[in-house]
């Protein structure tokens, strides 16, 4: 008896090291400037050549403007740094390089599954945290630091110590107006940040069944939040029929095989996990978080809690996260005036998000006061904005939208908060400075962000 | 890489919960093409203002404490995979970061570059923290052969986990890829069969 992640993890293993981590074969590799022009120089000392260049996936995302793309990117080091990448894919002879402007090029996290690269039963890496994301597929699919990248660039392997397995379950259905995102976050605040380090974690249960593929991405992808090396949903219907037809899936023969296999990808009745919990899903709220990590969140309708209830060894660092955001122990943050709204990264970047954020503000208009930065996760994405009419509720209700890039989720282009504003952000972290320096970002799903564009202040889209 | 045997030093305490990633070393930072230089920015918004001044409350500008040995609170690491981290904790000069709780990815990463992570007890982890915060001189041994970490202050040892592998990679000076290479008839074979 076996868990899902024990079937893939046991189909990849090429040797163990004695005593040590497991030699774990790559299925698809996925690349982006940021973390990769020190693996590829590591290849050029070693004189070495990419082993398996068909398997890499290479996309310009991180250090990406979102304005004027097909202009020369203003800032030289930035720059600099996507010759280097272009540079790379060239010299290695790299056959699927997305550069700027390309038609595939986009968040990687969003680009992989949109032409198909991730599929059922692979294992996934990318020197990006949020490579999880993929783990929506019932794929192993984890984020690694750029020796890591190195090495898979040069033999198609990653050395891997096998994680603990831990399996959560989410019962009956999410209430109205609560998103995946939502439950991420809820998941979150109950495990804290370091609550799944080590440990491997399936969803389960009939809320993630009913979820769309969109919506077990967003869910997959904040794993990492919680200190998992990665999540996993296995494969149904709604995963294959998500999978055929896009470019990189299999075709004919060759799909009705690989189907055949990942209609066995699910853990075996009776097997064990290393630790499960179960949370019901009708005790979710629409959740915002008021702290300076994913783990500090609460309902909206909440209050930020008192000193009291933070055990003693946290309480430096929770005083000075509340200090950071301008906030106090014991207060509510509903109808809090807000500056900022960010609709886009590989969490909250893909068409889904942008249906739900259009939904609600169809018809109203944006807050005056507020700047909204809608960045759409690909050009796949922007395209059916487009074709779907959701551009033109978007425009009509005062909004307008960028190029595709990771943007104001970690800011490493111009898209940057001003210190001490407040931006409710649909991205995945809350870190200090994460939005730029002084940033002050309270994370939320794509419903609430809409909201708060709308009234200008942190506002439930219940009501 | 460097290899690491054992080591006696002073400490630079920082006792904050979840330090993440974006705080050792924040993104837009990451735009370098090569591993150098890092550590001028290692904990940079802690550590400078805005004009470039040094921030005067800050540990690493306090010079009291020095050494090559970084003692964090819990969870020390958690966010984003940037082996930048690693390199702007081992560019400052740390060969070492003892803390009760490590993020998978940057404990991955840091020894990959050679720097160790030393898990310890809260109970120890507080100790040290009372010990440097009375004597900025309290010393660390922190002994990879034995699997030991001694404060000098008290004479309190701990042993430490490790994975053997990495154990051996480390006292050898050796990396993850020089062993994978040697792996390649093996990975061919591995493609054949599938």
């Amino acid at each position: 008896m076996k868990t899902l992640f024990d079937k893939i993890w046991d189909a990849h293993v090429v040797s163990s090291v004695e005593n040590g981590p497991t030699q774990l074969y790559i299925d698809r590799h996925f690349c982006h400037e940021v973390t990769s022009p020190q693996a590829f120089n590591g290849l050029r000392e070693r004189g070495l050549k990419v082993f398996r260049p068909e398997k890499t996936t290479m996309t310009a995302d991180h250090n990406t403007p979102t304005i004027d793309q097909d202009q020369p990117v203003k800032d030289p080091v930035s720059r600099h740094q996507l010759d280097t990448f272009a540079k790379n894919a060239t010299d290695f002879n790299m056959p699927l390089y997305y550069p700027l402007g390309h038609q595939k090029n986009g968040v990687v996290h969003i680009i992989g599954p949109e032409n198909g690269f991730t599929q059922p039963g692979m294992t996934i890496v990318c020197g990006d945290s949020h490579t999880s994301t993929h783990g929506a597929f019932g794929a192993i699919a984890f984020g690694i630091g750029t020796s890591e990248v190195e090495m898979v660039l040069a033999t198609q392997c990653v050395l891997q110590t096998r994680p603990k397995t831990m399996q959560i379950t989410f019962n009956g259905k999410l209430g109205k107006g609560v998103t995946a995102k939502d439950l991420a976050l809820y998941m979150i605040s109950k495990l804290t940040t370091g609550g799944a380090t080590g440990y491997f974690v399936e969803y389960a249960g009939e809320a993630i069944r009913n979820m769309s593929m969109e919506e077990r991405m967003t869910v997959c992808n904040l794993s990492i939040e919680m200190g998992a090396r990665g999540g996993m949903i296995a494969p149904d219907e709604t995963t294959f029929s998500y999978v055929k037809g896009r470019e990189f899936a299999p075709k004919g023969e060759d799909w009705e095989k690989q189907l055949a296999y990942w209609k066995t990808l699910k853990t075996d009745e009776g097997a064990t996990f290393d630790k499960e919990f179960v949370f019901e899903a009708s005790d979710i709220q629409p959740m915002i978080t008021y702290g300076t990590n994913p783990g500090m969140g609460m309902g909206i309708t909440d209050s930020i809690p008192n000193l009291d209830d933070v055990d003693e060894a946290g309480r430096i660092s929770f005083i000075n996260s509340l200090k950071y955001m301008g906030l106090e122990p014991g207060k509510k943050l509903e109808g809090k005036e807000i500056d900022y709204v960010f609709l886009g990264s590989c969490t909250n970047g893909r068409i889904e998000d942008f249906r739900v954020f259009a939904n609600y503000v169809k018809g109203k208009k944006k807050a005056d006061h507020v700047t909204a930065w809608l960045v759409p996760g690909s050009w796949m994405v922007e395209k059916q904005i487009k074709e779907e009419g959701l551009f033109d509720i978007l425009t009509e209700a005062g909004f307008s939208l960028r190029q595709p890039g990771c943007s104001a989720c970690l800011a490493m282009n111009d898209d940057k908060v001003p210190a001490g504003k407040y931006a409710v952000s649909t991205s995945n972290r809350n870190f200090e400075g994460r939005q730029g320096p002084g940033a002050r970002t309270i994370l939320a799903g794509p419903l609430v962000a809409a909201a708060a564009a709308i009234t200008g202040k942190i506002t439930d889209p219940r009501n | 890489m460097e290899k690491f045997i054992t080591l006696t030093s002073t400490v630079v305490p920082l006792p904050i919960e979840n330090v993440d990633t974006d705080q050792i070393i924040p993104a837009r930072f990451l735009k370098a093409t090569d591993k150098l230089g890092f550590g001028n920015n290692l904990f940079a918004d802690w550590r400078y203002n805005k004009d470039g001044s040094t921030k005067s409350d800050f540990v690493l500008n306090n010079t009291l404490y020095k050494g090559e040995i970084l003692v964090a609170g819990k969870n020390f690491g958690s966010g984003s995979s940037r082996e930048h981290a690693a390199w702007a904790i081992a560019g400052y000069g740390f060969k070492v970061v003892v803390s009760s709780f490590f993020a998978d990815i940057f404990s991955n990463n840091a020894l990959n570059n050679g720097v160790l992570t030393v898990v310890v007890t809260p109970d120890f982890l507080s100790e040290i923290f009372t010990n440097v915060n009375a004597d900025p001189k309290t010393s660390l041994t922190v002994d990879l052969l034995n699997q030991s970490i001694t404060n000098n202050k008290t004479g309190r040892l701990e042993k430490f986990e490790i994975n053997p592998y990495k154990k051996e990679c480390l006292l050898n000076g050796l990396d993850d890829i020089d062993y994978l290479l040697s792996k390649k008839a093996q990975i061919e074979q591995y493609e054949k069969a599938r």
